[in-house]
């Protein structure tokens, strides 16, 4: 590992409705506006969105993907923009810094349009204690 | 109408306990596409020097809490509109990993409440400290964003 080092993107599946059926399910997040299109309509949305924590779930597996989970110290996801229905998300990341034994990784969720949805950063032990 | 800074730091958060199950962690993989032996299959977990299913990164987050009967009525309780609200952040500090067989409580208080762009968007911060037997594996925060849209940016 070493500075400007990147992850192997993780490219995600289109995000259907059944995924966020499921994801509300699983996550415990129930919502109804990422998942009843009757709701989302009544606060003035075109239809539902995905639930901010499925993109950080699909960016935590682009760490974990990586590195053993037990080496990740902390993470980082700030939504910057919506996951429309169908949208295919492409997770990546990037080594910042390495210092301490420590290294500070830059991680994006980018749709195909070129819109960032989410930015965060990860601290991982470079070697286990 | 913004939160009372004092009040919401003052507020009273009911703790969650939670069981977590191995059931509910396969379950949670599925939903995320994770593909990975190591989160649904007790053998190769163990193997990975696991003492059961580990709890992913993400799974300890807000939306566990929304799981909850009435899971925003401490945000009702400072006046704000919850048809106003957005998940803005989510950040997470490891101290242990989670396991399923585990109980943990999740204790939650309000640590931050502040504006932005020239008030038109207010932002809460909720930690929630995730703790078993006395030990605190990990802290969560979440920041919630509140649109003040009666306020020009």
């Amino acid at each position: 590992m070493n500075i400007g080092t990147e992850l192997p993107p993780l490219e995600i599946e289109p995000i259907s409705r059944k995924t966020l059926a499921l994801f509300a399910g699983a996550s415990g997040d129930h919502q109804p506006v990422h998942i009843d299109l009757d709701a989302a309509k009544a606060r003035g949305l075109d239809d539902v969105f995905a639930h901010g924590m499925l993109t950080a779930a699909y960016l935590g597996r682009l760490l974990t993907n990586w590195v053993s989970q037990e080496s990740i110290r902390s993470y980082k996801v700030r939504f910057v923009a919506v996951t429309p229905l169908h949208a295919r998300p492409t997770c990546t990341g990037r080594v910042e810094s390495i210092e301490g034994g420590l290294a500070t990784l830059a991680l994006t969720v980018t749709l195909p349009d070129g819109t960032t949805t989410a930015r965060g950063e990860a601290v991982v032990a470079v070697t286990l204690p | 109408m913004y939160i009372d800074r004092d009040k919401a730091l003052q507020l009273s958060i009911p703790p969650i306990t939670l069981d977590v199950e191995r059931g509910r962690l396969r379950f949670f993989a599925e939903a995320t596409g994770q593909t990975d032996p190591v989160y649904t299959d007790l053998d190769a977990a163990r193997r990975a020097g696991h003492r059961d299913l580990p709890v992913p990164l993400t799974f300890l987050s807000n939306s566990i809490e929304l799981e909850q009967p009435e899971p925003l009525a401490w945000l009702a309780v400072l006046g704000v509109d919850l048809n106003s609200t957005t998940h803005g952040e989510q950040s997470f500090v490891y101290h242990s990993l989670a396991y399923a067989g585990d109980t943990l409580i999740l204790q939650r208080r309000i640590t931050d409440v502040y504006l932005k762009k020239a008030g038109a968007l207010e932002f809460v911060v909720k930690r929630t400290d995730i703790v078993r037997a006395g030990e605190l594996i990990a802290e969560v925060d979440c920041v919630i964003g509140v649109k003040h849209p009666e306020v020009a940016a």
